[in-house]
């Protein structure tokens, strides 16, 4: 195990070094010493604080908040079985039980050995092609029971997660900075987005046009913001180029983390370089010289793909002082990468985690376009609406507009995964129906449909006319599939358990409220719930939609609420007819007594032997 | 920033100025809208959420949002106390709130807002979390149990005695407040007189030995309760 303080002196001493001592680079220092050490102890926290003057009690938050920091030791390799329901209809927990006989410790545990730490984690971006697994920062996809065990038999031999790979993937999986064995599963691609892209035609097309013409092409073009909230992407760049403020950022949202998902990691594969420019485009309109991209941990194995294409573009002078001969277009580009939390795809919170600071939410107002990265003004946008953007500017607004539906124009990129044979990414003009896209997809048997994701909506198959767009059914991109023979309360038991694993506990409803609501979904299910259970599910289900500070809490009710009303017969069938009081017994006196009866040797008195317990 | 704007609290108009939170203009005149994070003190923080009003028919926390001309809020109506009602339920079940031994009992905010709301028992189960109690400091003493993550003495520790000792550990429902980054009060160099050792609304963060100066009955609201003073117009509870 790693060792004496002097070293722990050292390695931080390097690792801080190497990041400027910057307290706002803290998720690059605490992953860098956990590289190093294995996992940061106490002793590496104070280190850390006197090198990078920020408070000791902050770098043990940052510490504490991300989930794929450690404090505490871990197995010198971290297996984390990816725990979504997708992975789950595909065998996940088989899998699982495997890993656990094969290692001999079960999750969250290490083996004595030191060697192995096992672990779940929320969904990896893989539901194309589950059950999937990072091991350390590799990429392991379509686990079966004996892929597990080969692979930790393997893993005890060479120690080398990177030899598991034998075959890589299609595209740019194969490049020799990614060399991994994920597919991209491209099923169909579309005219904007996915089409082929020549590196700096889109700035150039730009640099014709003032930056407050940009931003009116993009608002002709009326992009819409593809994470999900489908915010008006040509406003929000006006909005942060009219805040005051000297210098200003632009962020690039690639924290993929809605369960489900997975369009962003096929973007970043193969159209990094439509992105950047995206970004580029951006920091012209709105005047920023700064530019990030937050690049969710669980992508990791891309980081040194997309740090090569802003390499490239420095090169090219497409990024740094003068892009492409322009006086005062100075502007160039971060990687920030993550460390496990979906709360750091809210703009807020991946915002602070930015700052090198915990994910919580920020208030809102001030809103980043105001007062956003280290108070500057900031424009947050998807992965994806950066190619859009990219795009419009290359091929004009009326080009873009002329895909879509008048109020959601453009192309989708659809991840769909789940109970169907094609799963993968399809990009299709927004207005597409839900039951076009499925049937391309090979989804034959359709009992529930998840479109948007755990905070988006469950509905079913009289849903299949609508159009997937911001108007009608919206999604970010998620959509799952389940036939019928999958539960959907059981989805919904699923998906209330990552929302509680995902609060970042800043509000009081998300924070507690969610542990509440799942612990009555489970209660449904055990059969131990009324009619009267169900509607106070449904009235804090309301509150927490209502009272919680960002999107996270705003958004967690819905696998509820929405189930409420595409399945409510399926609800009913579970709930048993409450006594007058409107209450029901969840708790059987009788049997908690029997132990007792047992070791005592005799009854108990209370409930004489015979005698049926008062209900 | 200094522009008069009128806003509508429960059909009473309020005239405040620019750059002023709701909760700020409501407390200058004189109208009481419950909460608990939220302090003159201290920075704006929005973490309990018990302050949410309908603001022009949309939920906003009063401690955070600004006013703006014309601003019709519903503050003290039965919607949002329901809501409000609902939101110190899930305070109460998510830790150990024992008010009948606590040394707080009659000064905690937490139990006078549960009192003024209505509240007689909680309507969600009762969580009975584990949690240690950090007793290893010579004058104060954190009580976990009694916690509302309302953040109050981070933010008293730092903004107001300039010792940013204290902060949050963990996330969802396993945040906690870690003093030293955890390793416990005794390591910081909180003091039992900085202002930090009396701004809990709770008894989670507490001076030792001063516990019972005033007896129960003779405490803050044991005989008006919480809001009555900015009611009648002594401005900001203390």
């Amino acid at each position: 195990m790693p060792g004496n303080d002097r070293s722990v002196d050292t390695v931080v001493r390097e690792v801080c070094a190497a990041c400027g001592r910057d307290p706002t680079r803290m998720l690059d220092i605490v992953r860098g010493v956990q590289r190093r050490l294995g996992w940061v102890p106490e002793e590496a926290v104070d280190r850390i604080a006197a090198e990078t003057g920020a408070p000791r009690a902050e770098v043990a938050g940052v510490v504490s908040f991300y989930a794929f920091f450690a404090d505490r030791p871990q197995g010198r390799i971290v297996i984390r079985l990816c725990e979504d329901v997708i992975d789950k209809l595909h065998g996940a927990e088989r899998v699982a039980e495997a890993l656990v006989e094969e290692l001999g410790v079960g999750f969250d545990e290490t083996t004595p050995d030191g060697l192995f730490t096992l672990a779940w984690t929320p969904c990896i971006g893989m539901s194309d092609q589950a059950p999937a697994a990072l091991v350390d920062d590799v990429v392991i996809t379509r686990l079966s029971r004996d892929r597990a065990r080969q692979m930790v038999r393997e893993l005890r031999g060479h120690g080398d997660p990177h030899r598991l790979v034998r075959t890589w993937g299609d595209g740019n999986n194969a490049h020799p900075l990614v060399r991994a064995m994920v597919e991209n599963n491209i099923r169909h691609a579309g005219p904007v987005v996915l089409d082929g892209f020549e590196r700096g035609r889109a700035l150039e097309h730009a640099l014709r046009m003032s930056p407050i013409e940009v931003i009116r092409e993009i608002k002709i073009a009326r992009l819409r913001g593809r994470g999900g909230a489908g915010f008006p992407t040509g406003m929000k760049w006006e909005f942060t180029r009219a805040a005051p403020g000297e210098r200003k950022v632009v962020i690039c949202n690639a924290d993929e983390g809605e369960p489900g998902t997975f369009k962003d990691r096929v973007i970043l594969t193969e159209r990094a370089d439509l992105m950047l420019e995206g970004l580029t485009v951006a920091a012209y309109a709105i005047g920023a010289d700064e530019g990030i991209v937050y690049l969710r941990g669980e992508y990791a194995y891309l980081l040194a793909l997309l740090e090569d294409a802003i390499e490239r573009r420095r090169r090219d002078g497409l990024l740094g002082r003068r892009i492409l001969g322009r006086d005062g277009f100075d502007f160039d580009i971060r990687v920030q990468l993550g460390a496990g939390a979906y709360m750091c795809g809210e703009e807020t919170g991946l915002i602070a985690s930015c700052e090198g600071r915990r994910g919580d939410a920020k208030n809102r107002p001030p809103f980043p376009a105001q007062q956003g990265y280290l108070g500057r003004p900031t424009s947050v946008n998807n992965v994806e609406t950066l190619c859009c953007a990219a795009r419009i500017v290359e091929r004009g607004a009326g080009w873009f507009a002329g895909f879509g539906t008048k109020d959601s124009t453009g192309t989708k990129l659809f991840s769909v995964s789940g109970d169907c044979r094609r799963p993968g990414v399809y990009e299709l003009p927004f207005g597409t129906t839900l039951g076009e896209l499925l049937e391309r997809a090979g989804a034959d048997d359709i009992g529930a449909v998840q479109v948007g994701g755990p905070s988006g909506r469950m509905v079913g198959r009289d849903a299949l006319e609508r159009r997937l767009s911001f108007e009608d059914l919206p999604t970010g991109g998620s959509v799952m599939v389940f036939d019928t023979s999958r539960d959907p309360l059981w989805i919904v038991d699923e998906f209330m358990r990552f929302f509680v694993e995902e609060s970042c506990g800043f509000c009081t409803p998300c924070r507690v409220g969610n542990v509440v609501m799942h612990d009555a979904v489970r209660k449904v299910r055990a059969g131990q719930a009324s009619a009267a259970d169900v509607e106070r599910l449904r009235a804090l289900a309301g509150t927490v939609r209502t009272a919680s500070r960002c999107g996270l809490g705003q958004t967690s009710p819905n696998p509820v609420l929405s189930s409420l009303d595409a399945f409510p017969e399926r609800w009913r069938r579970e709930l048993r007819p409450a006594r007058r009081d409107d209450l029901l017994p969840t708790f059987d006196p009788r049997a908690a007594l029997r132990a007792a009866e047992l070791l005592a040797g005799r009854s108990s008195t209370v409930f004489p032997p015979g005698e049926e317990d008062a209900r | 920033m200094s522009g008069t704007v009128t806003i509508t609290v429960d059909g009473r108009e309020i005239e405040t100025r620019e750059g002023r939170t709701i909760l700020q203009a409501c407390d200058e005149a004189g109208v009481w809208i419950p909460r608990l994070c939220a302090h003159p003190e201290l920075s704006v923080y929005g973490s309990c959420r018990v302050c949410t009003c309908l603001v022009d028919g949309r939920a906003a926390a009063a401690c955070v949002q600004p006013v703006r001309h014309g601003m019709v809020v519903e503050s003290d109506s039965e919607r949002v106390n329901e809501l409000r009602r609902t939101i110190v339920e899930l305070l109460f079940v998510e830790g150990n709130h024992f008010c009948m031994v606590c040394e707080k009992s009659g000064d905690c905010e937490l139990q006078a807002l549960a009192y003024r709301l209505g509240i007689t028992h909680p309507r969600f189960a009762y969580m009975f979390p584990e949690r240690p109690v950090d007793a290893g400091h010579p004058d104060l003493m954190l009580d976990h149990d009694r916690c509302v993550m309302c953040g109050r003495c981070v933010r008293a520790a730092a903004e107001l005695d300039g010792k940013p000792e204290l902060g949050f550990l963990g996330r969802g429902i396993h945040r906690r407040v870690g003093a030293d980054g955890g390793a416990g009060l005794a390591g910081t160099a909180l003091r039992g007189d900085d202002r930090v050792a009396t701004i809990c609304p709770t008894g989670a963060l507490l001076r030792k030995r001063v516990g019972y100066r005033t007896p129960y009955g003779r405490r803050r609201f044991d005989h008006a309760p919480i809001g009555s003073a900015a009611a009648a117009g002594d401005g900001e509870e203390r």
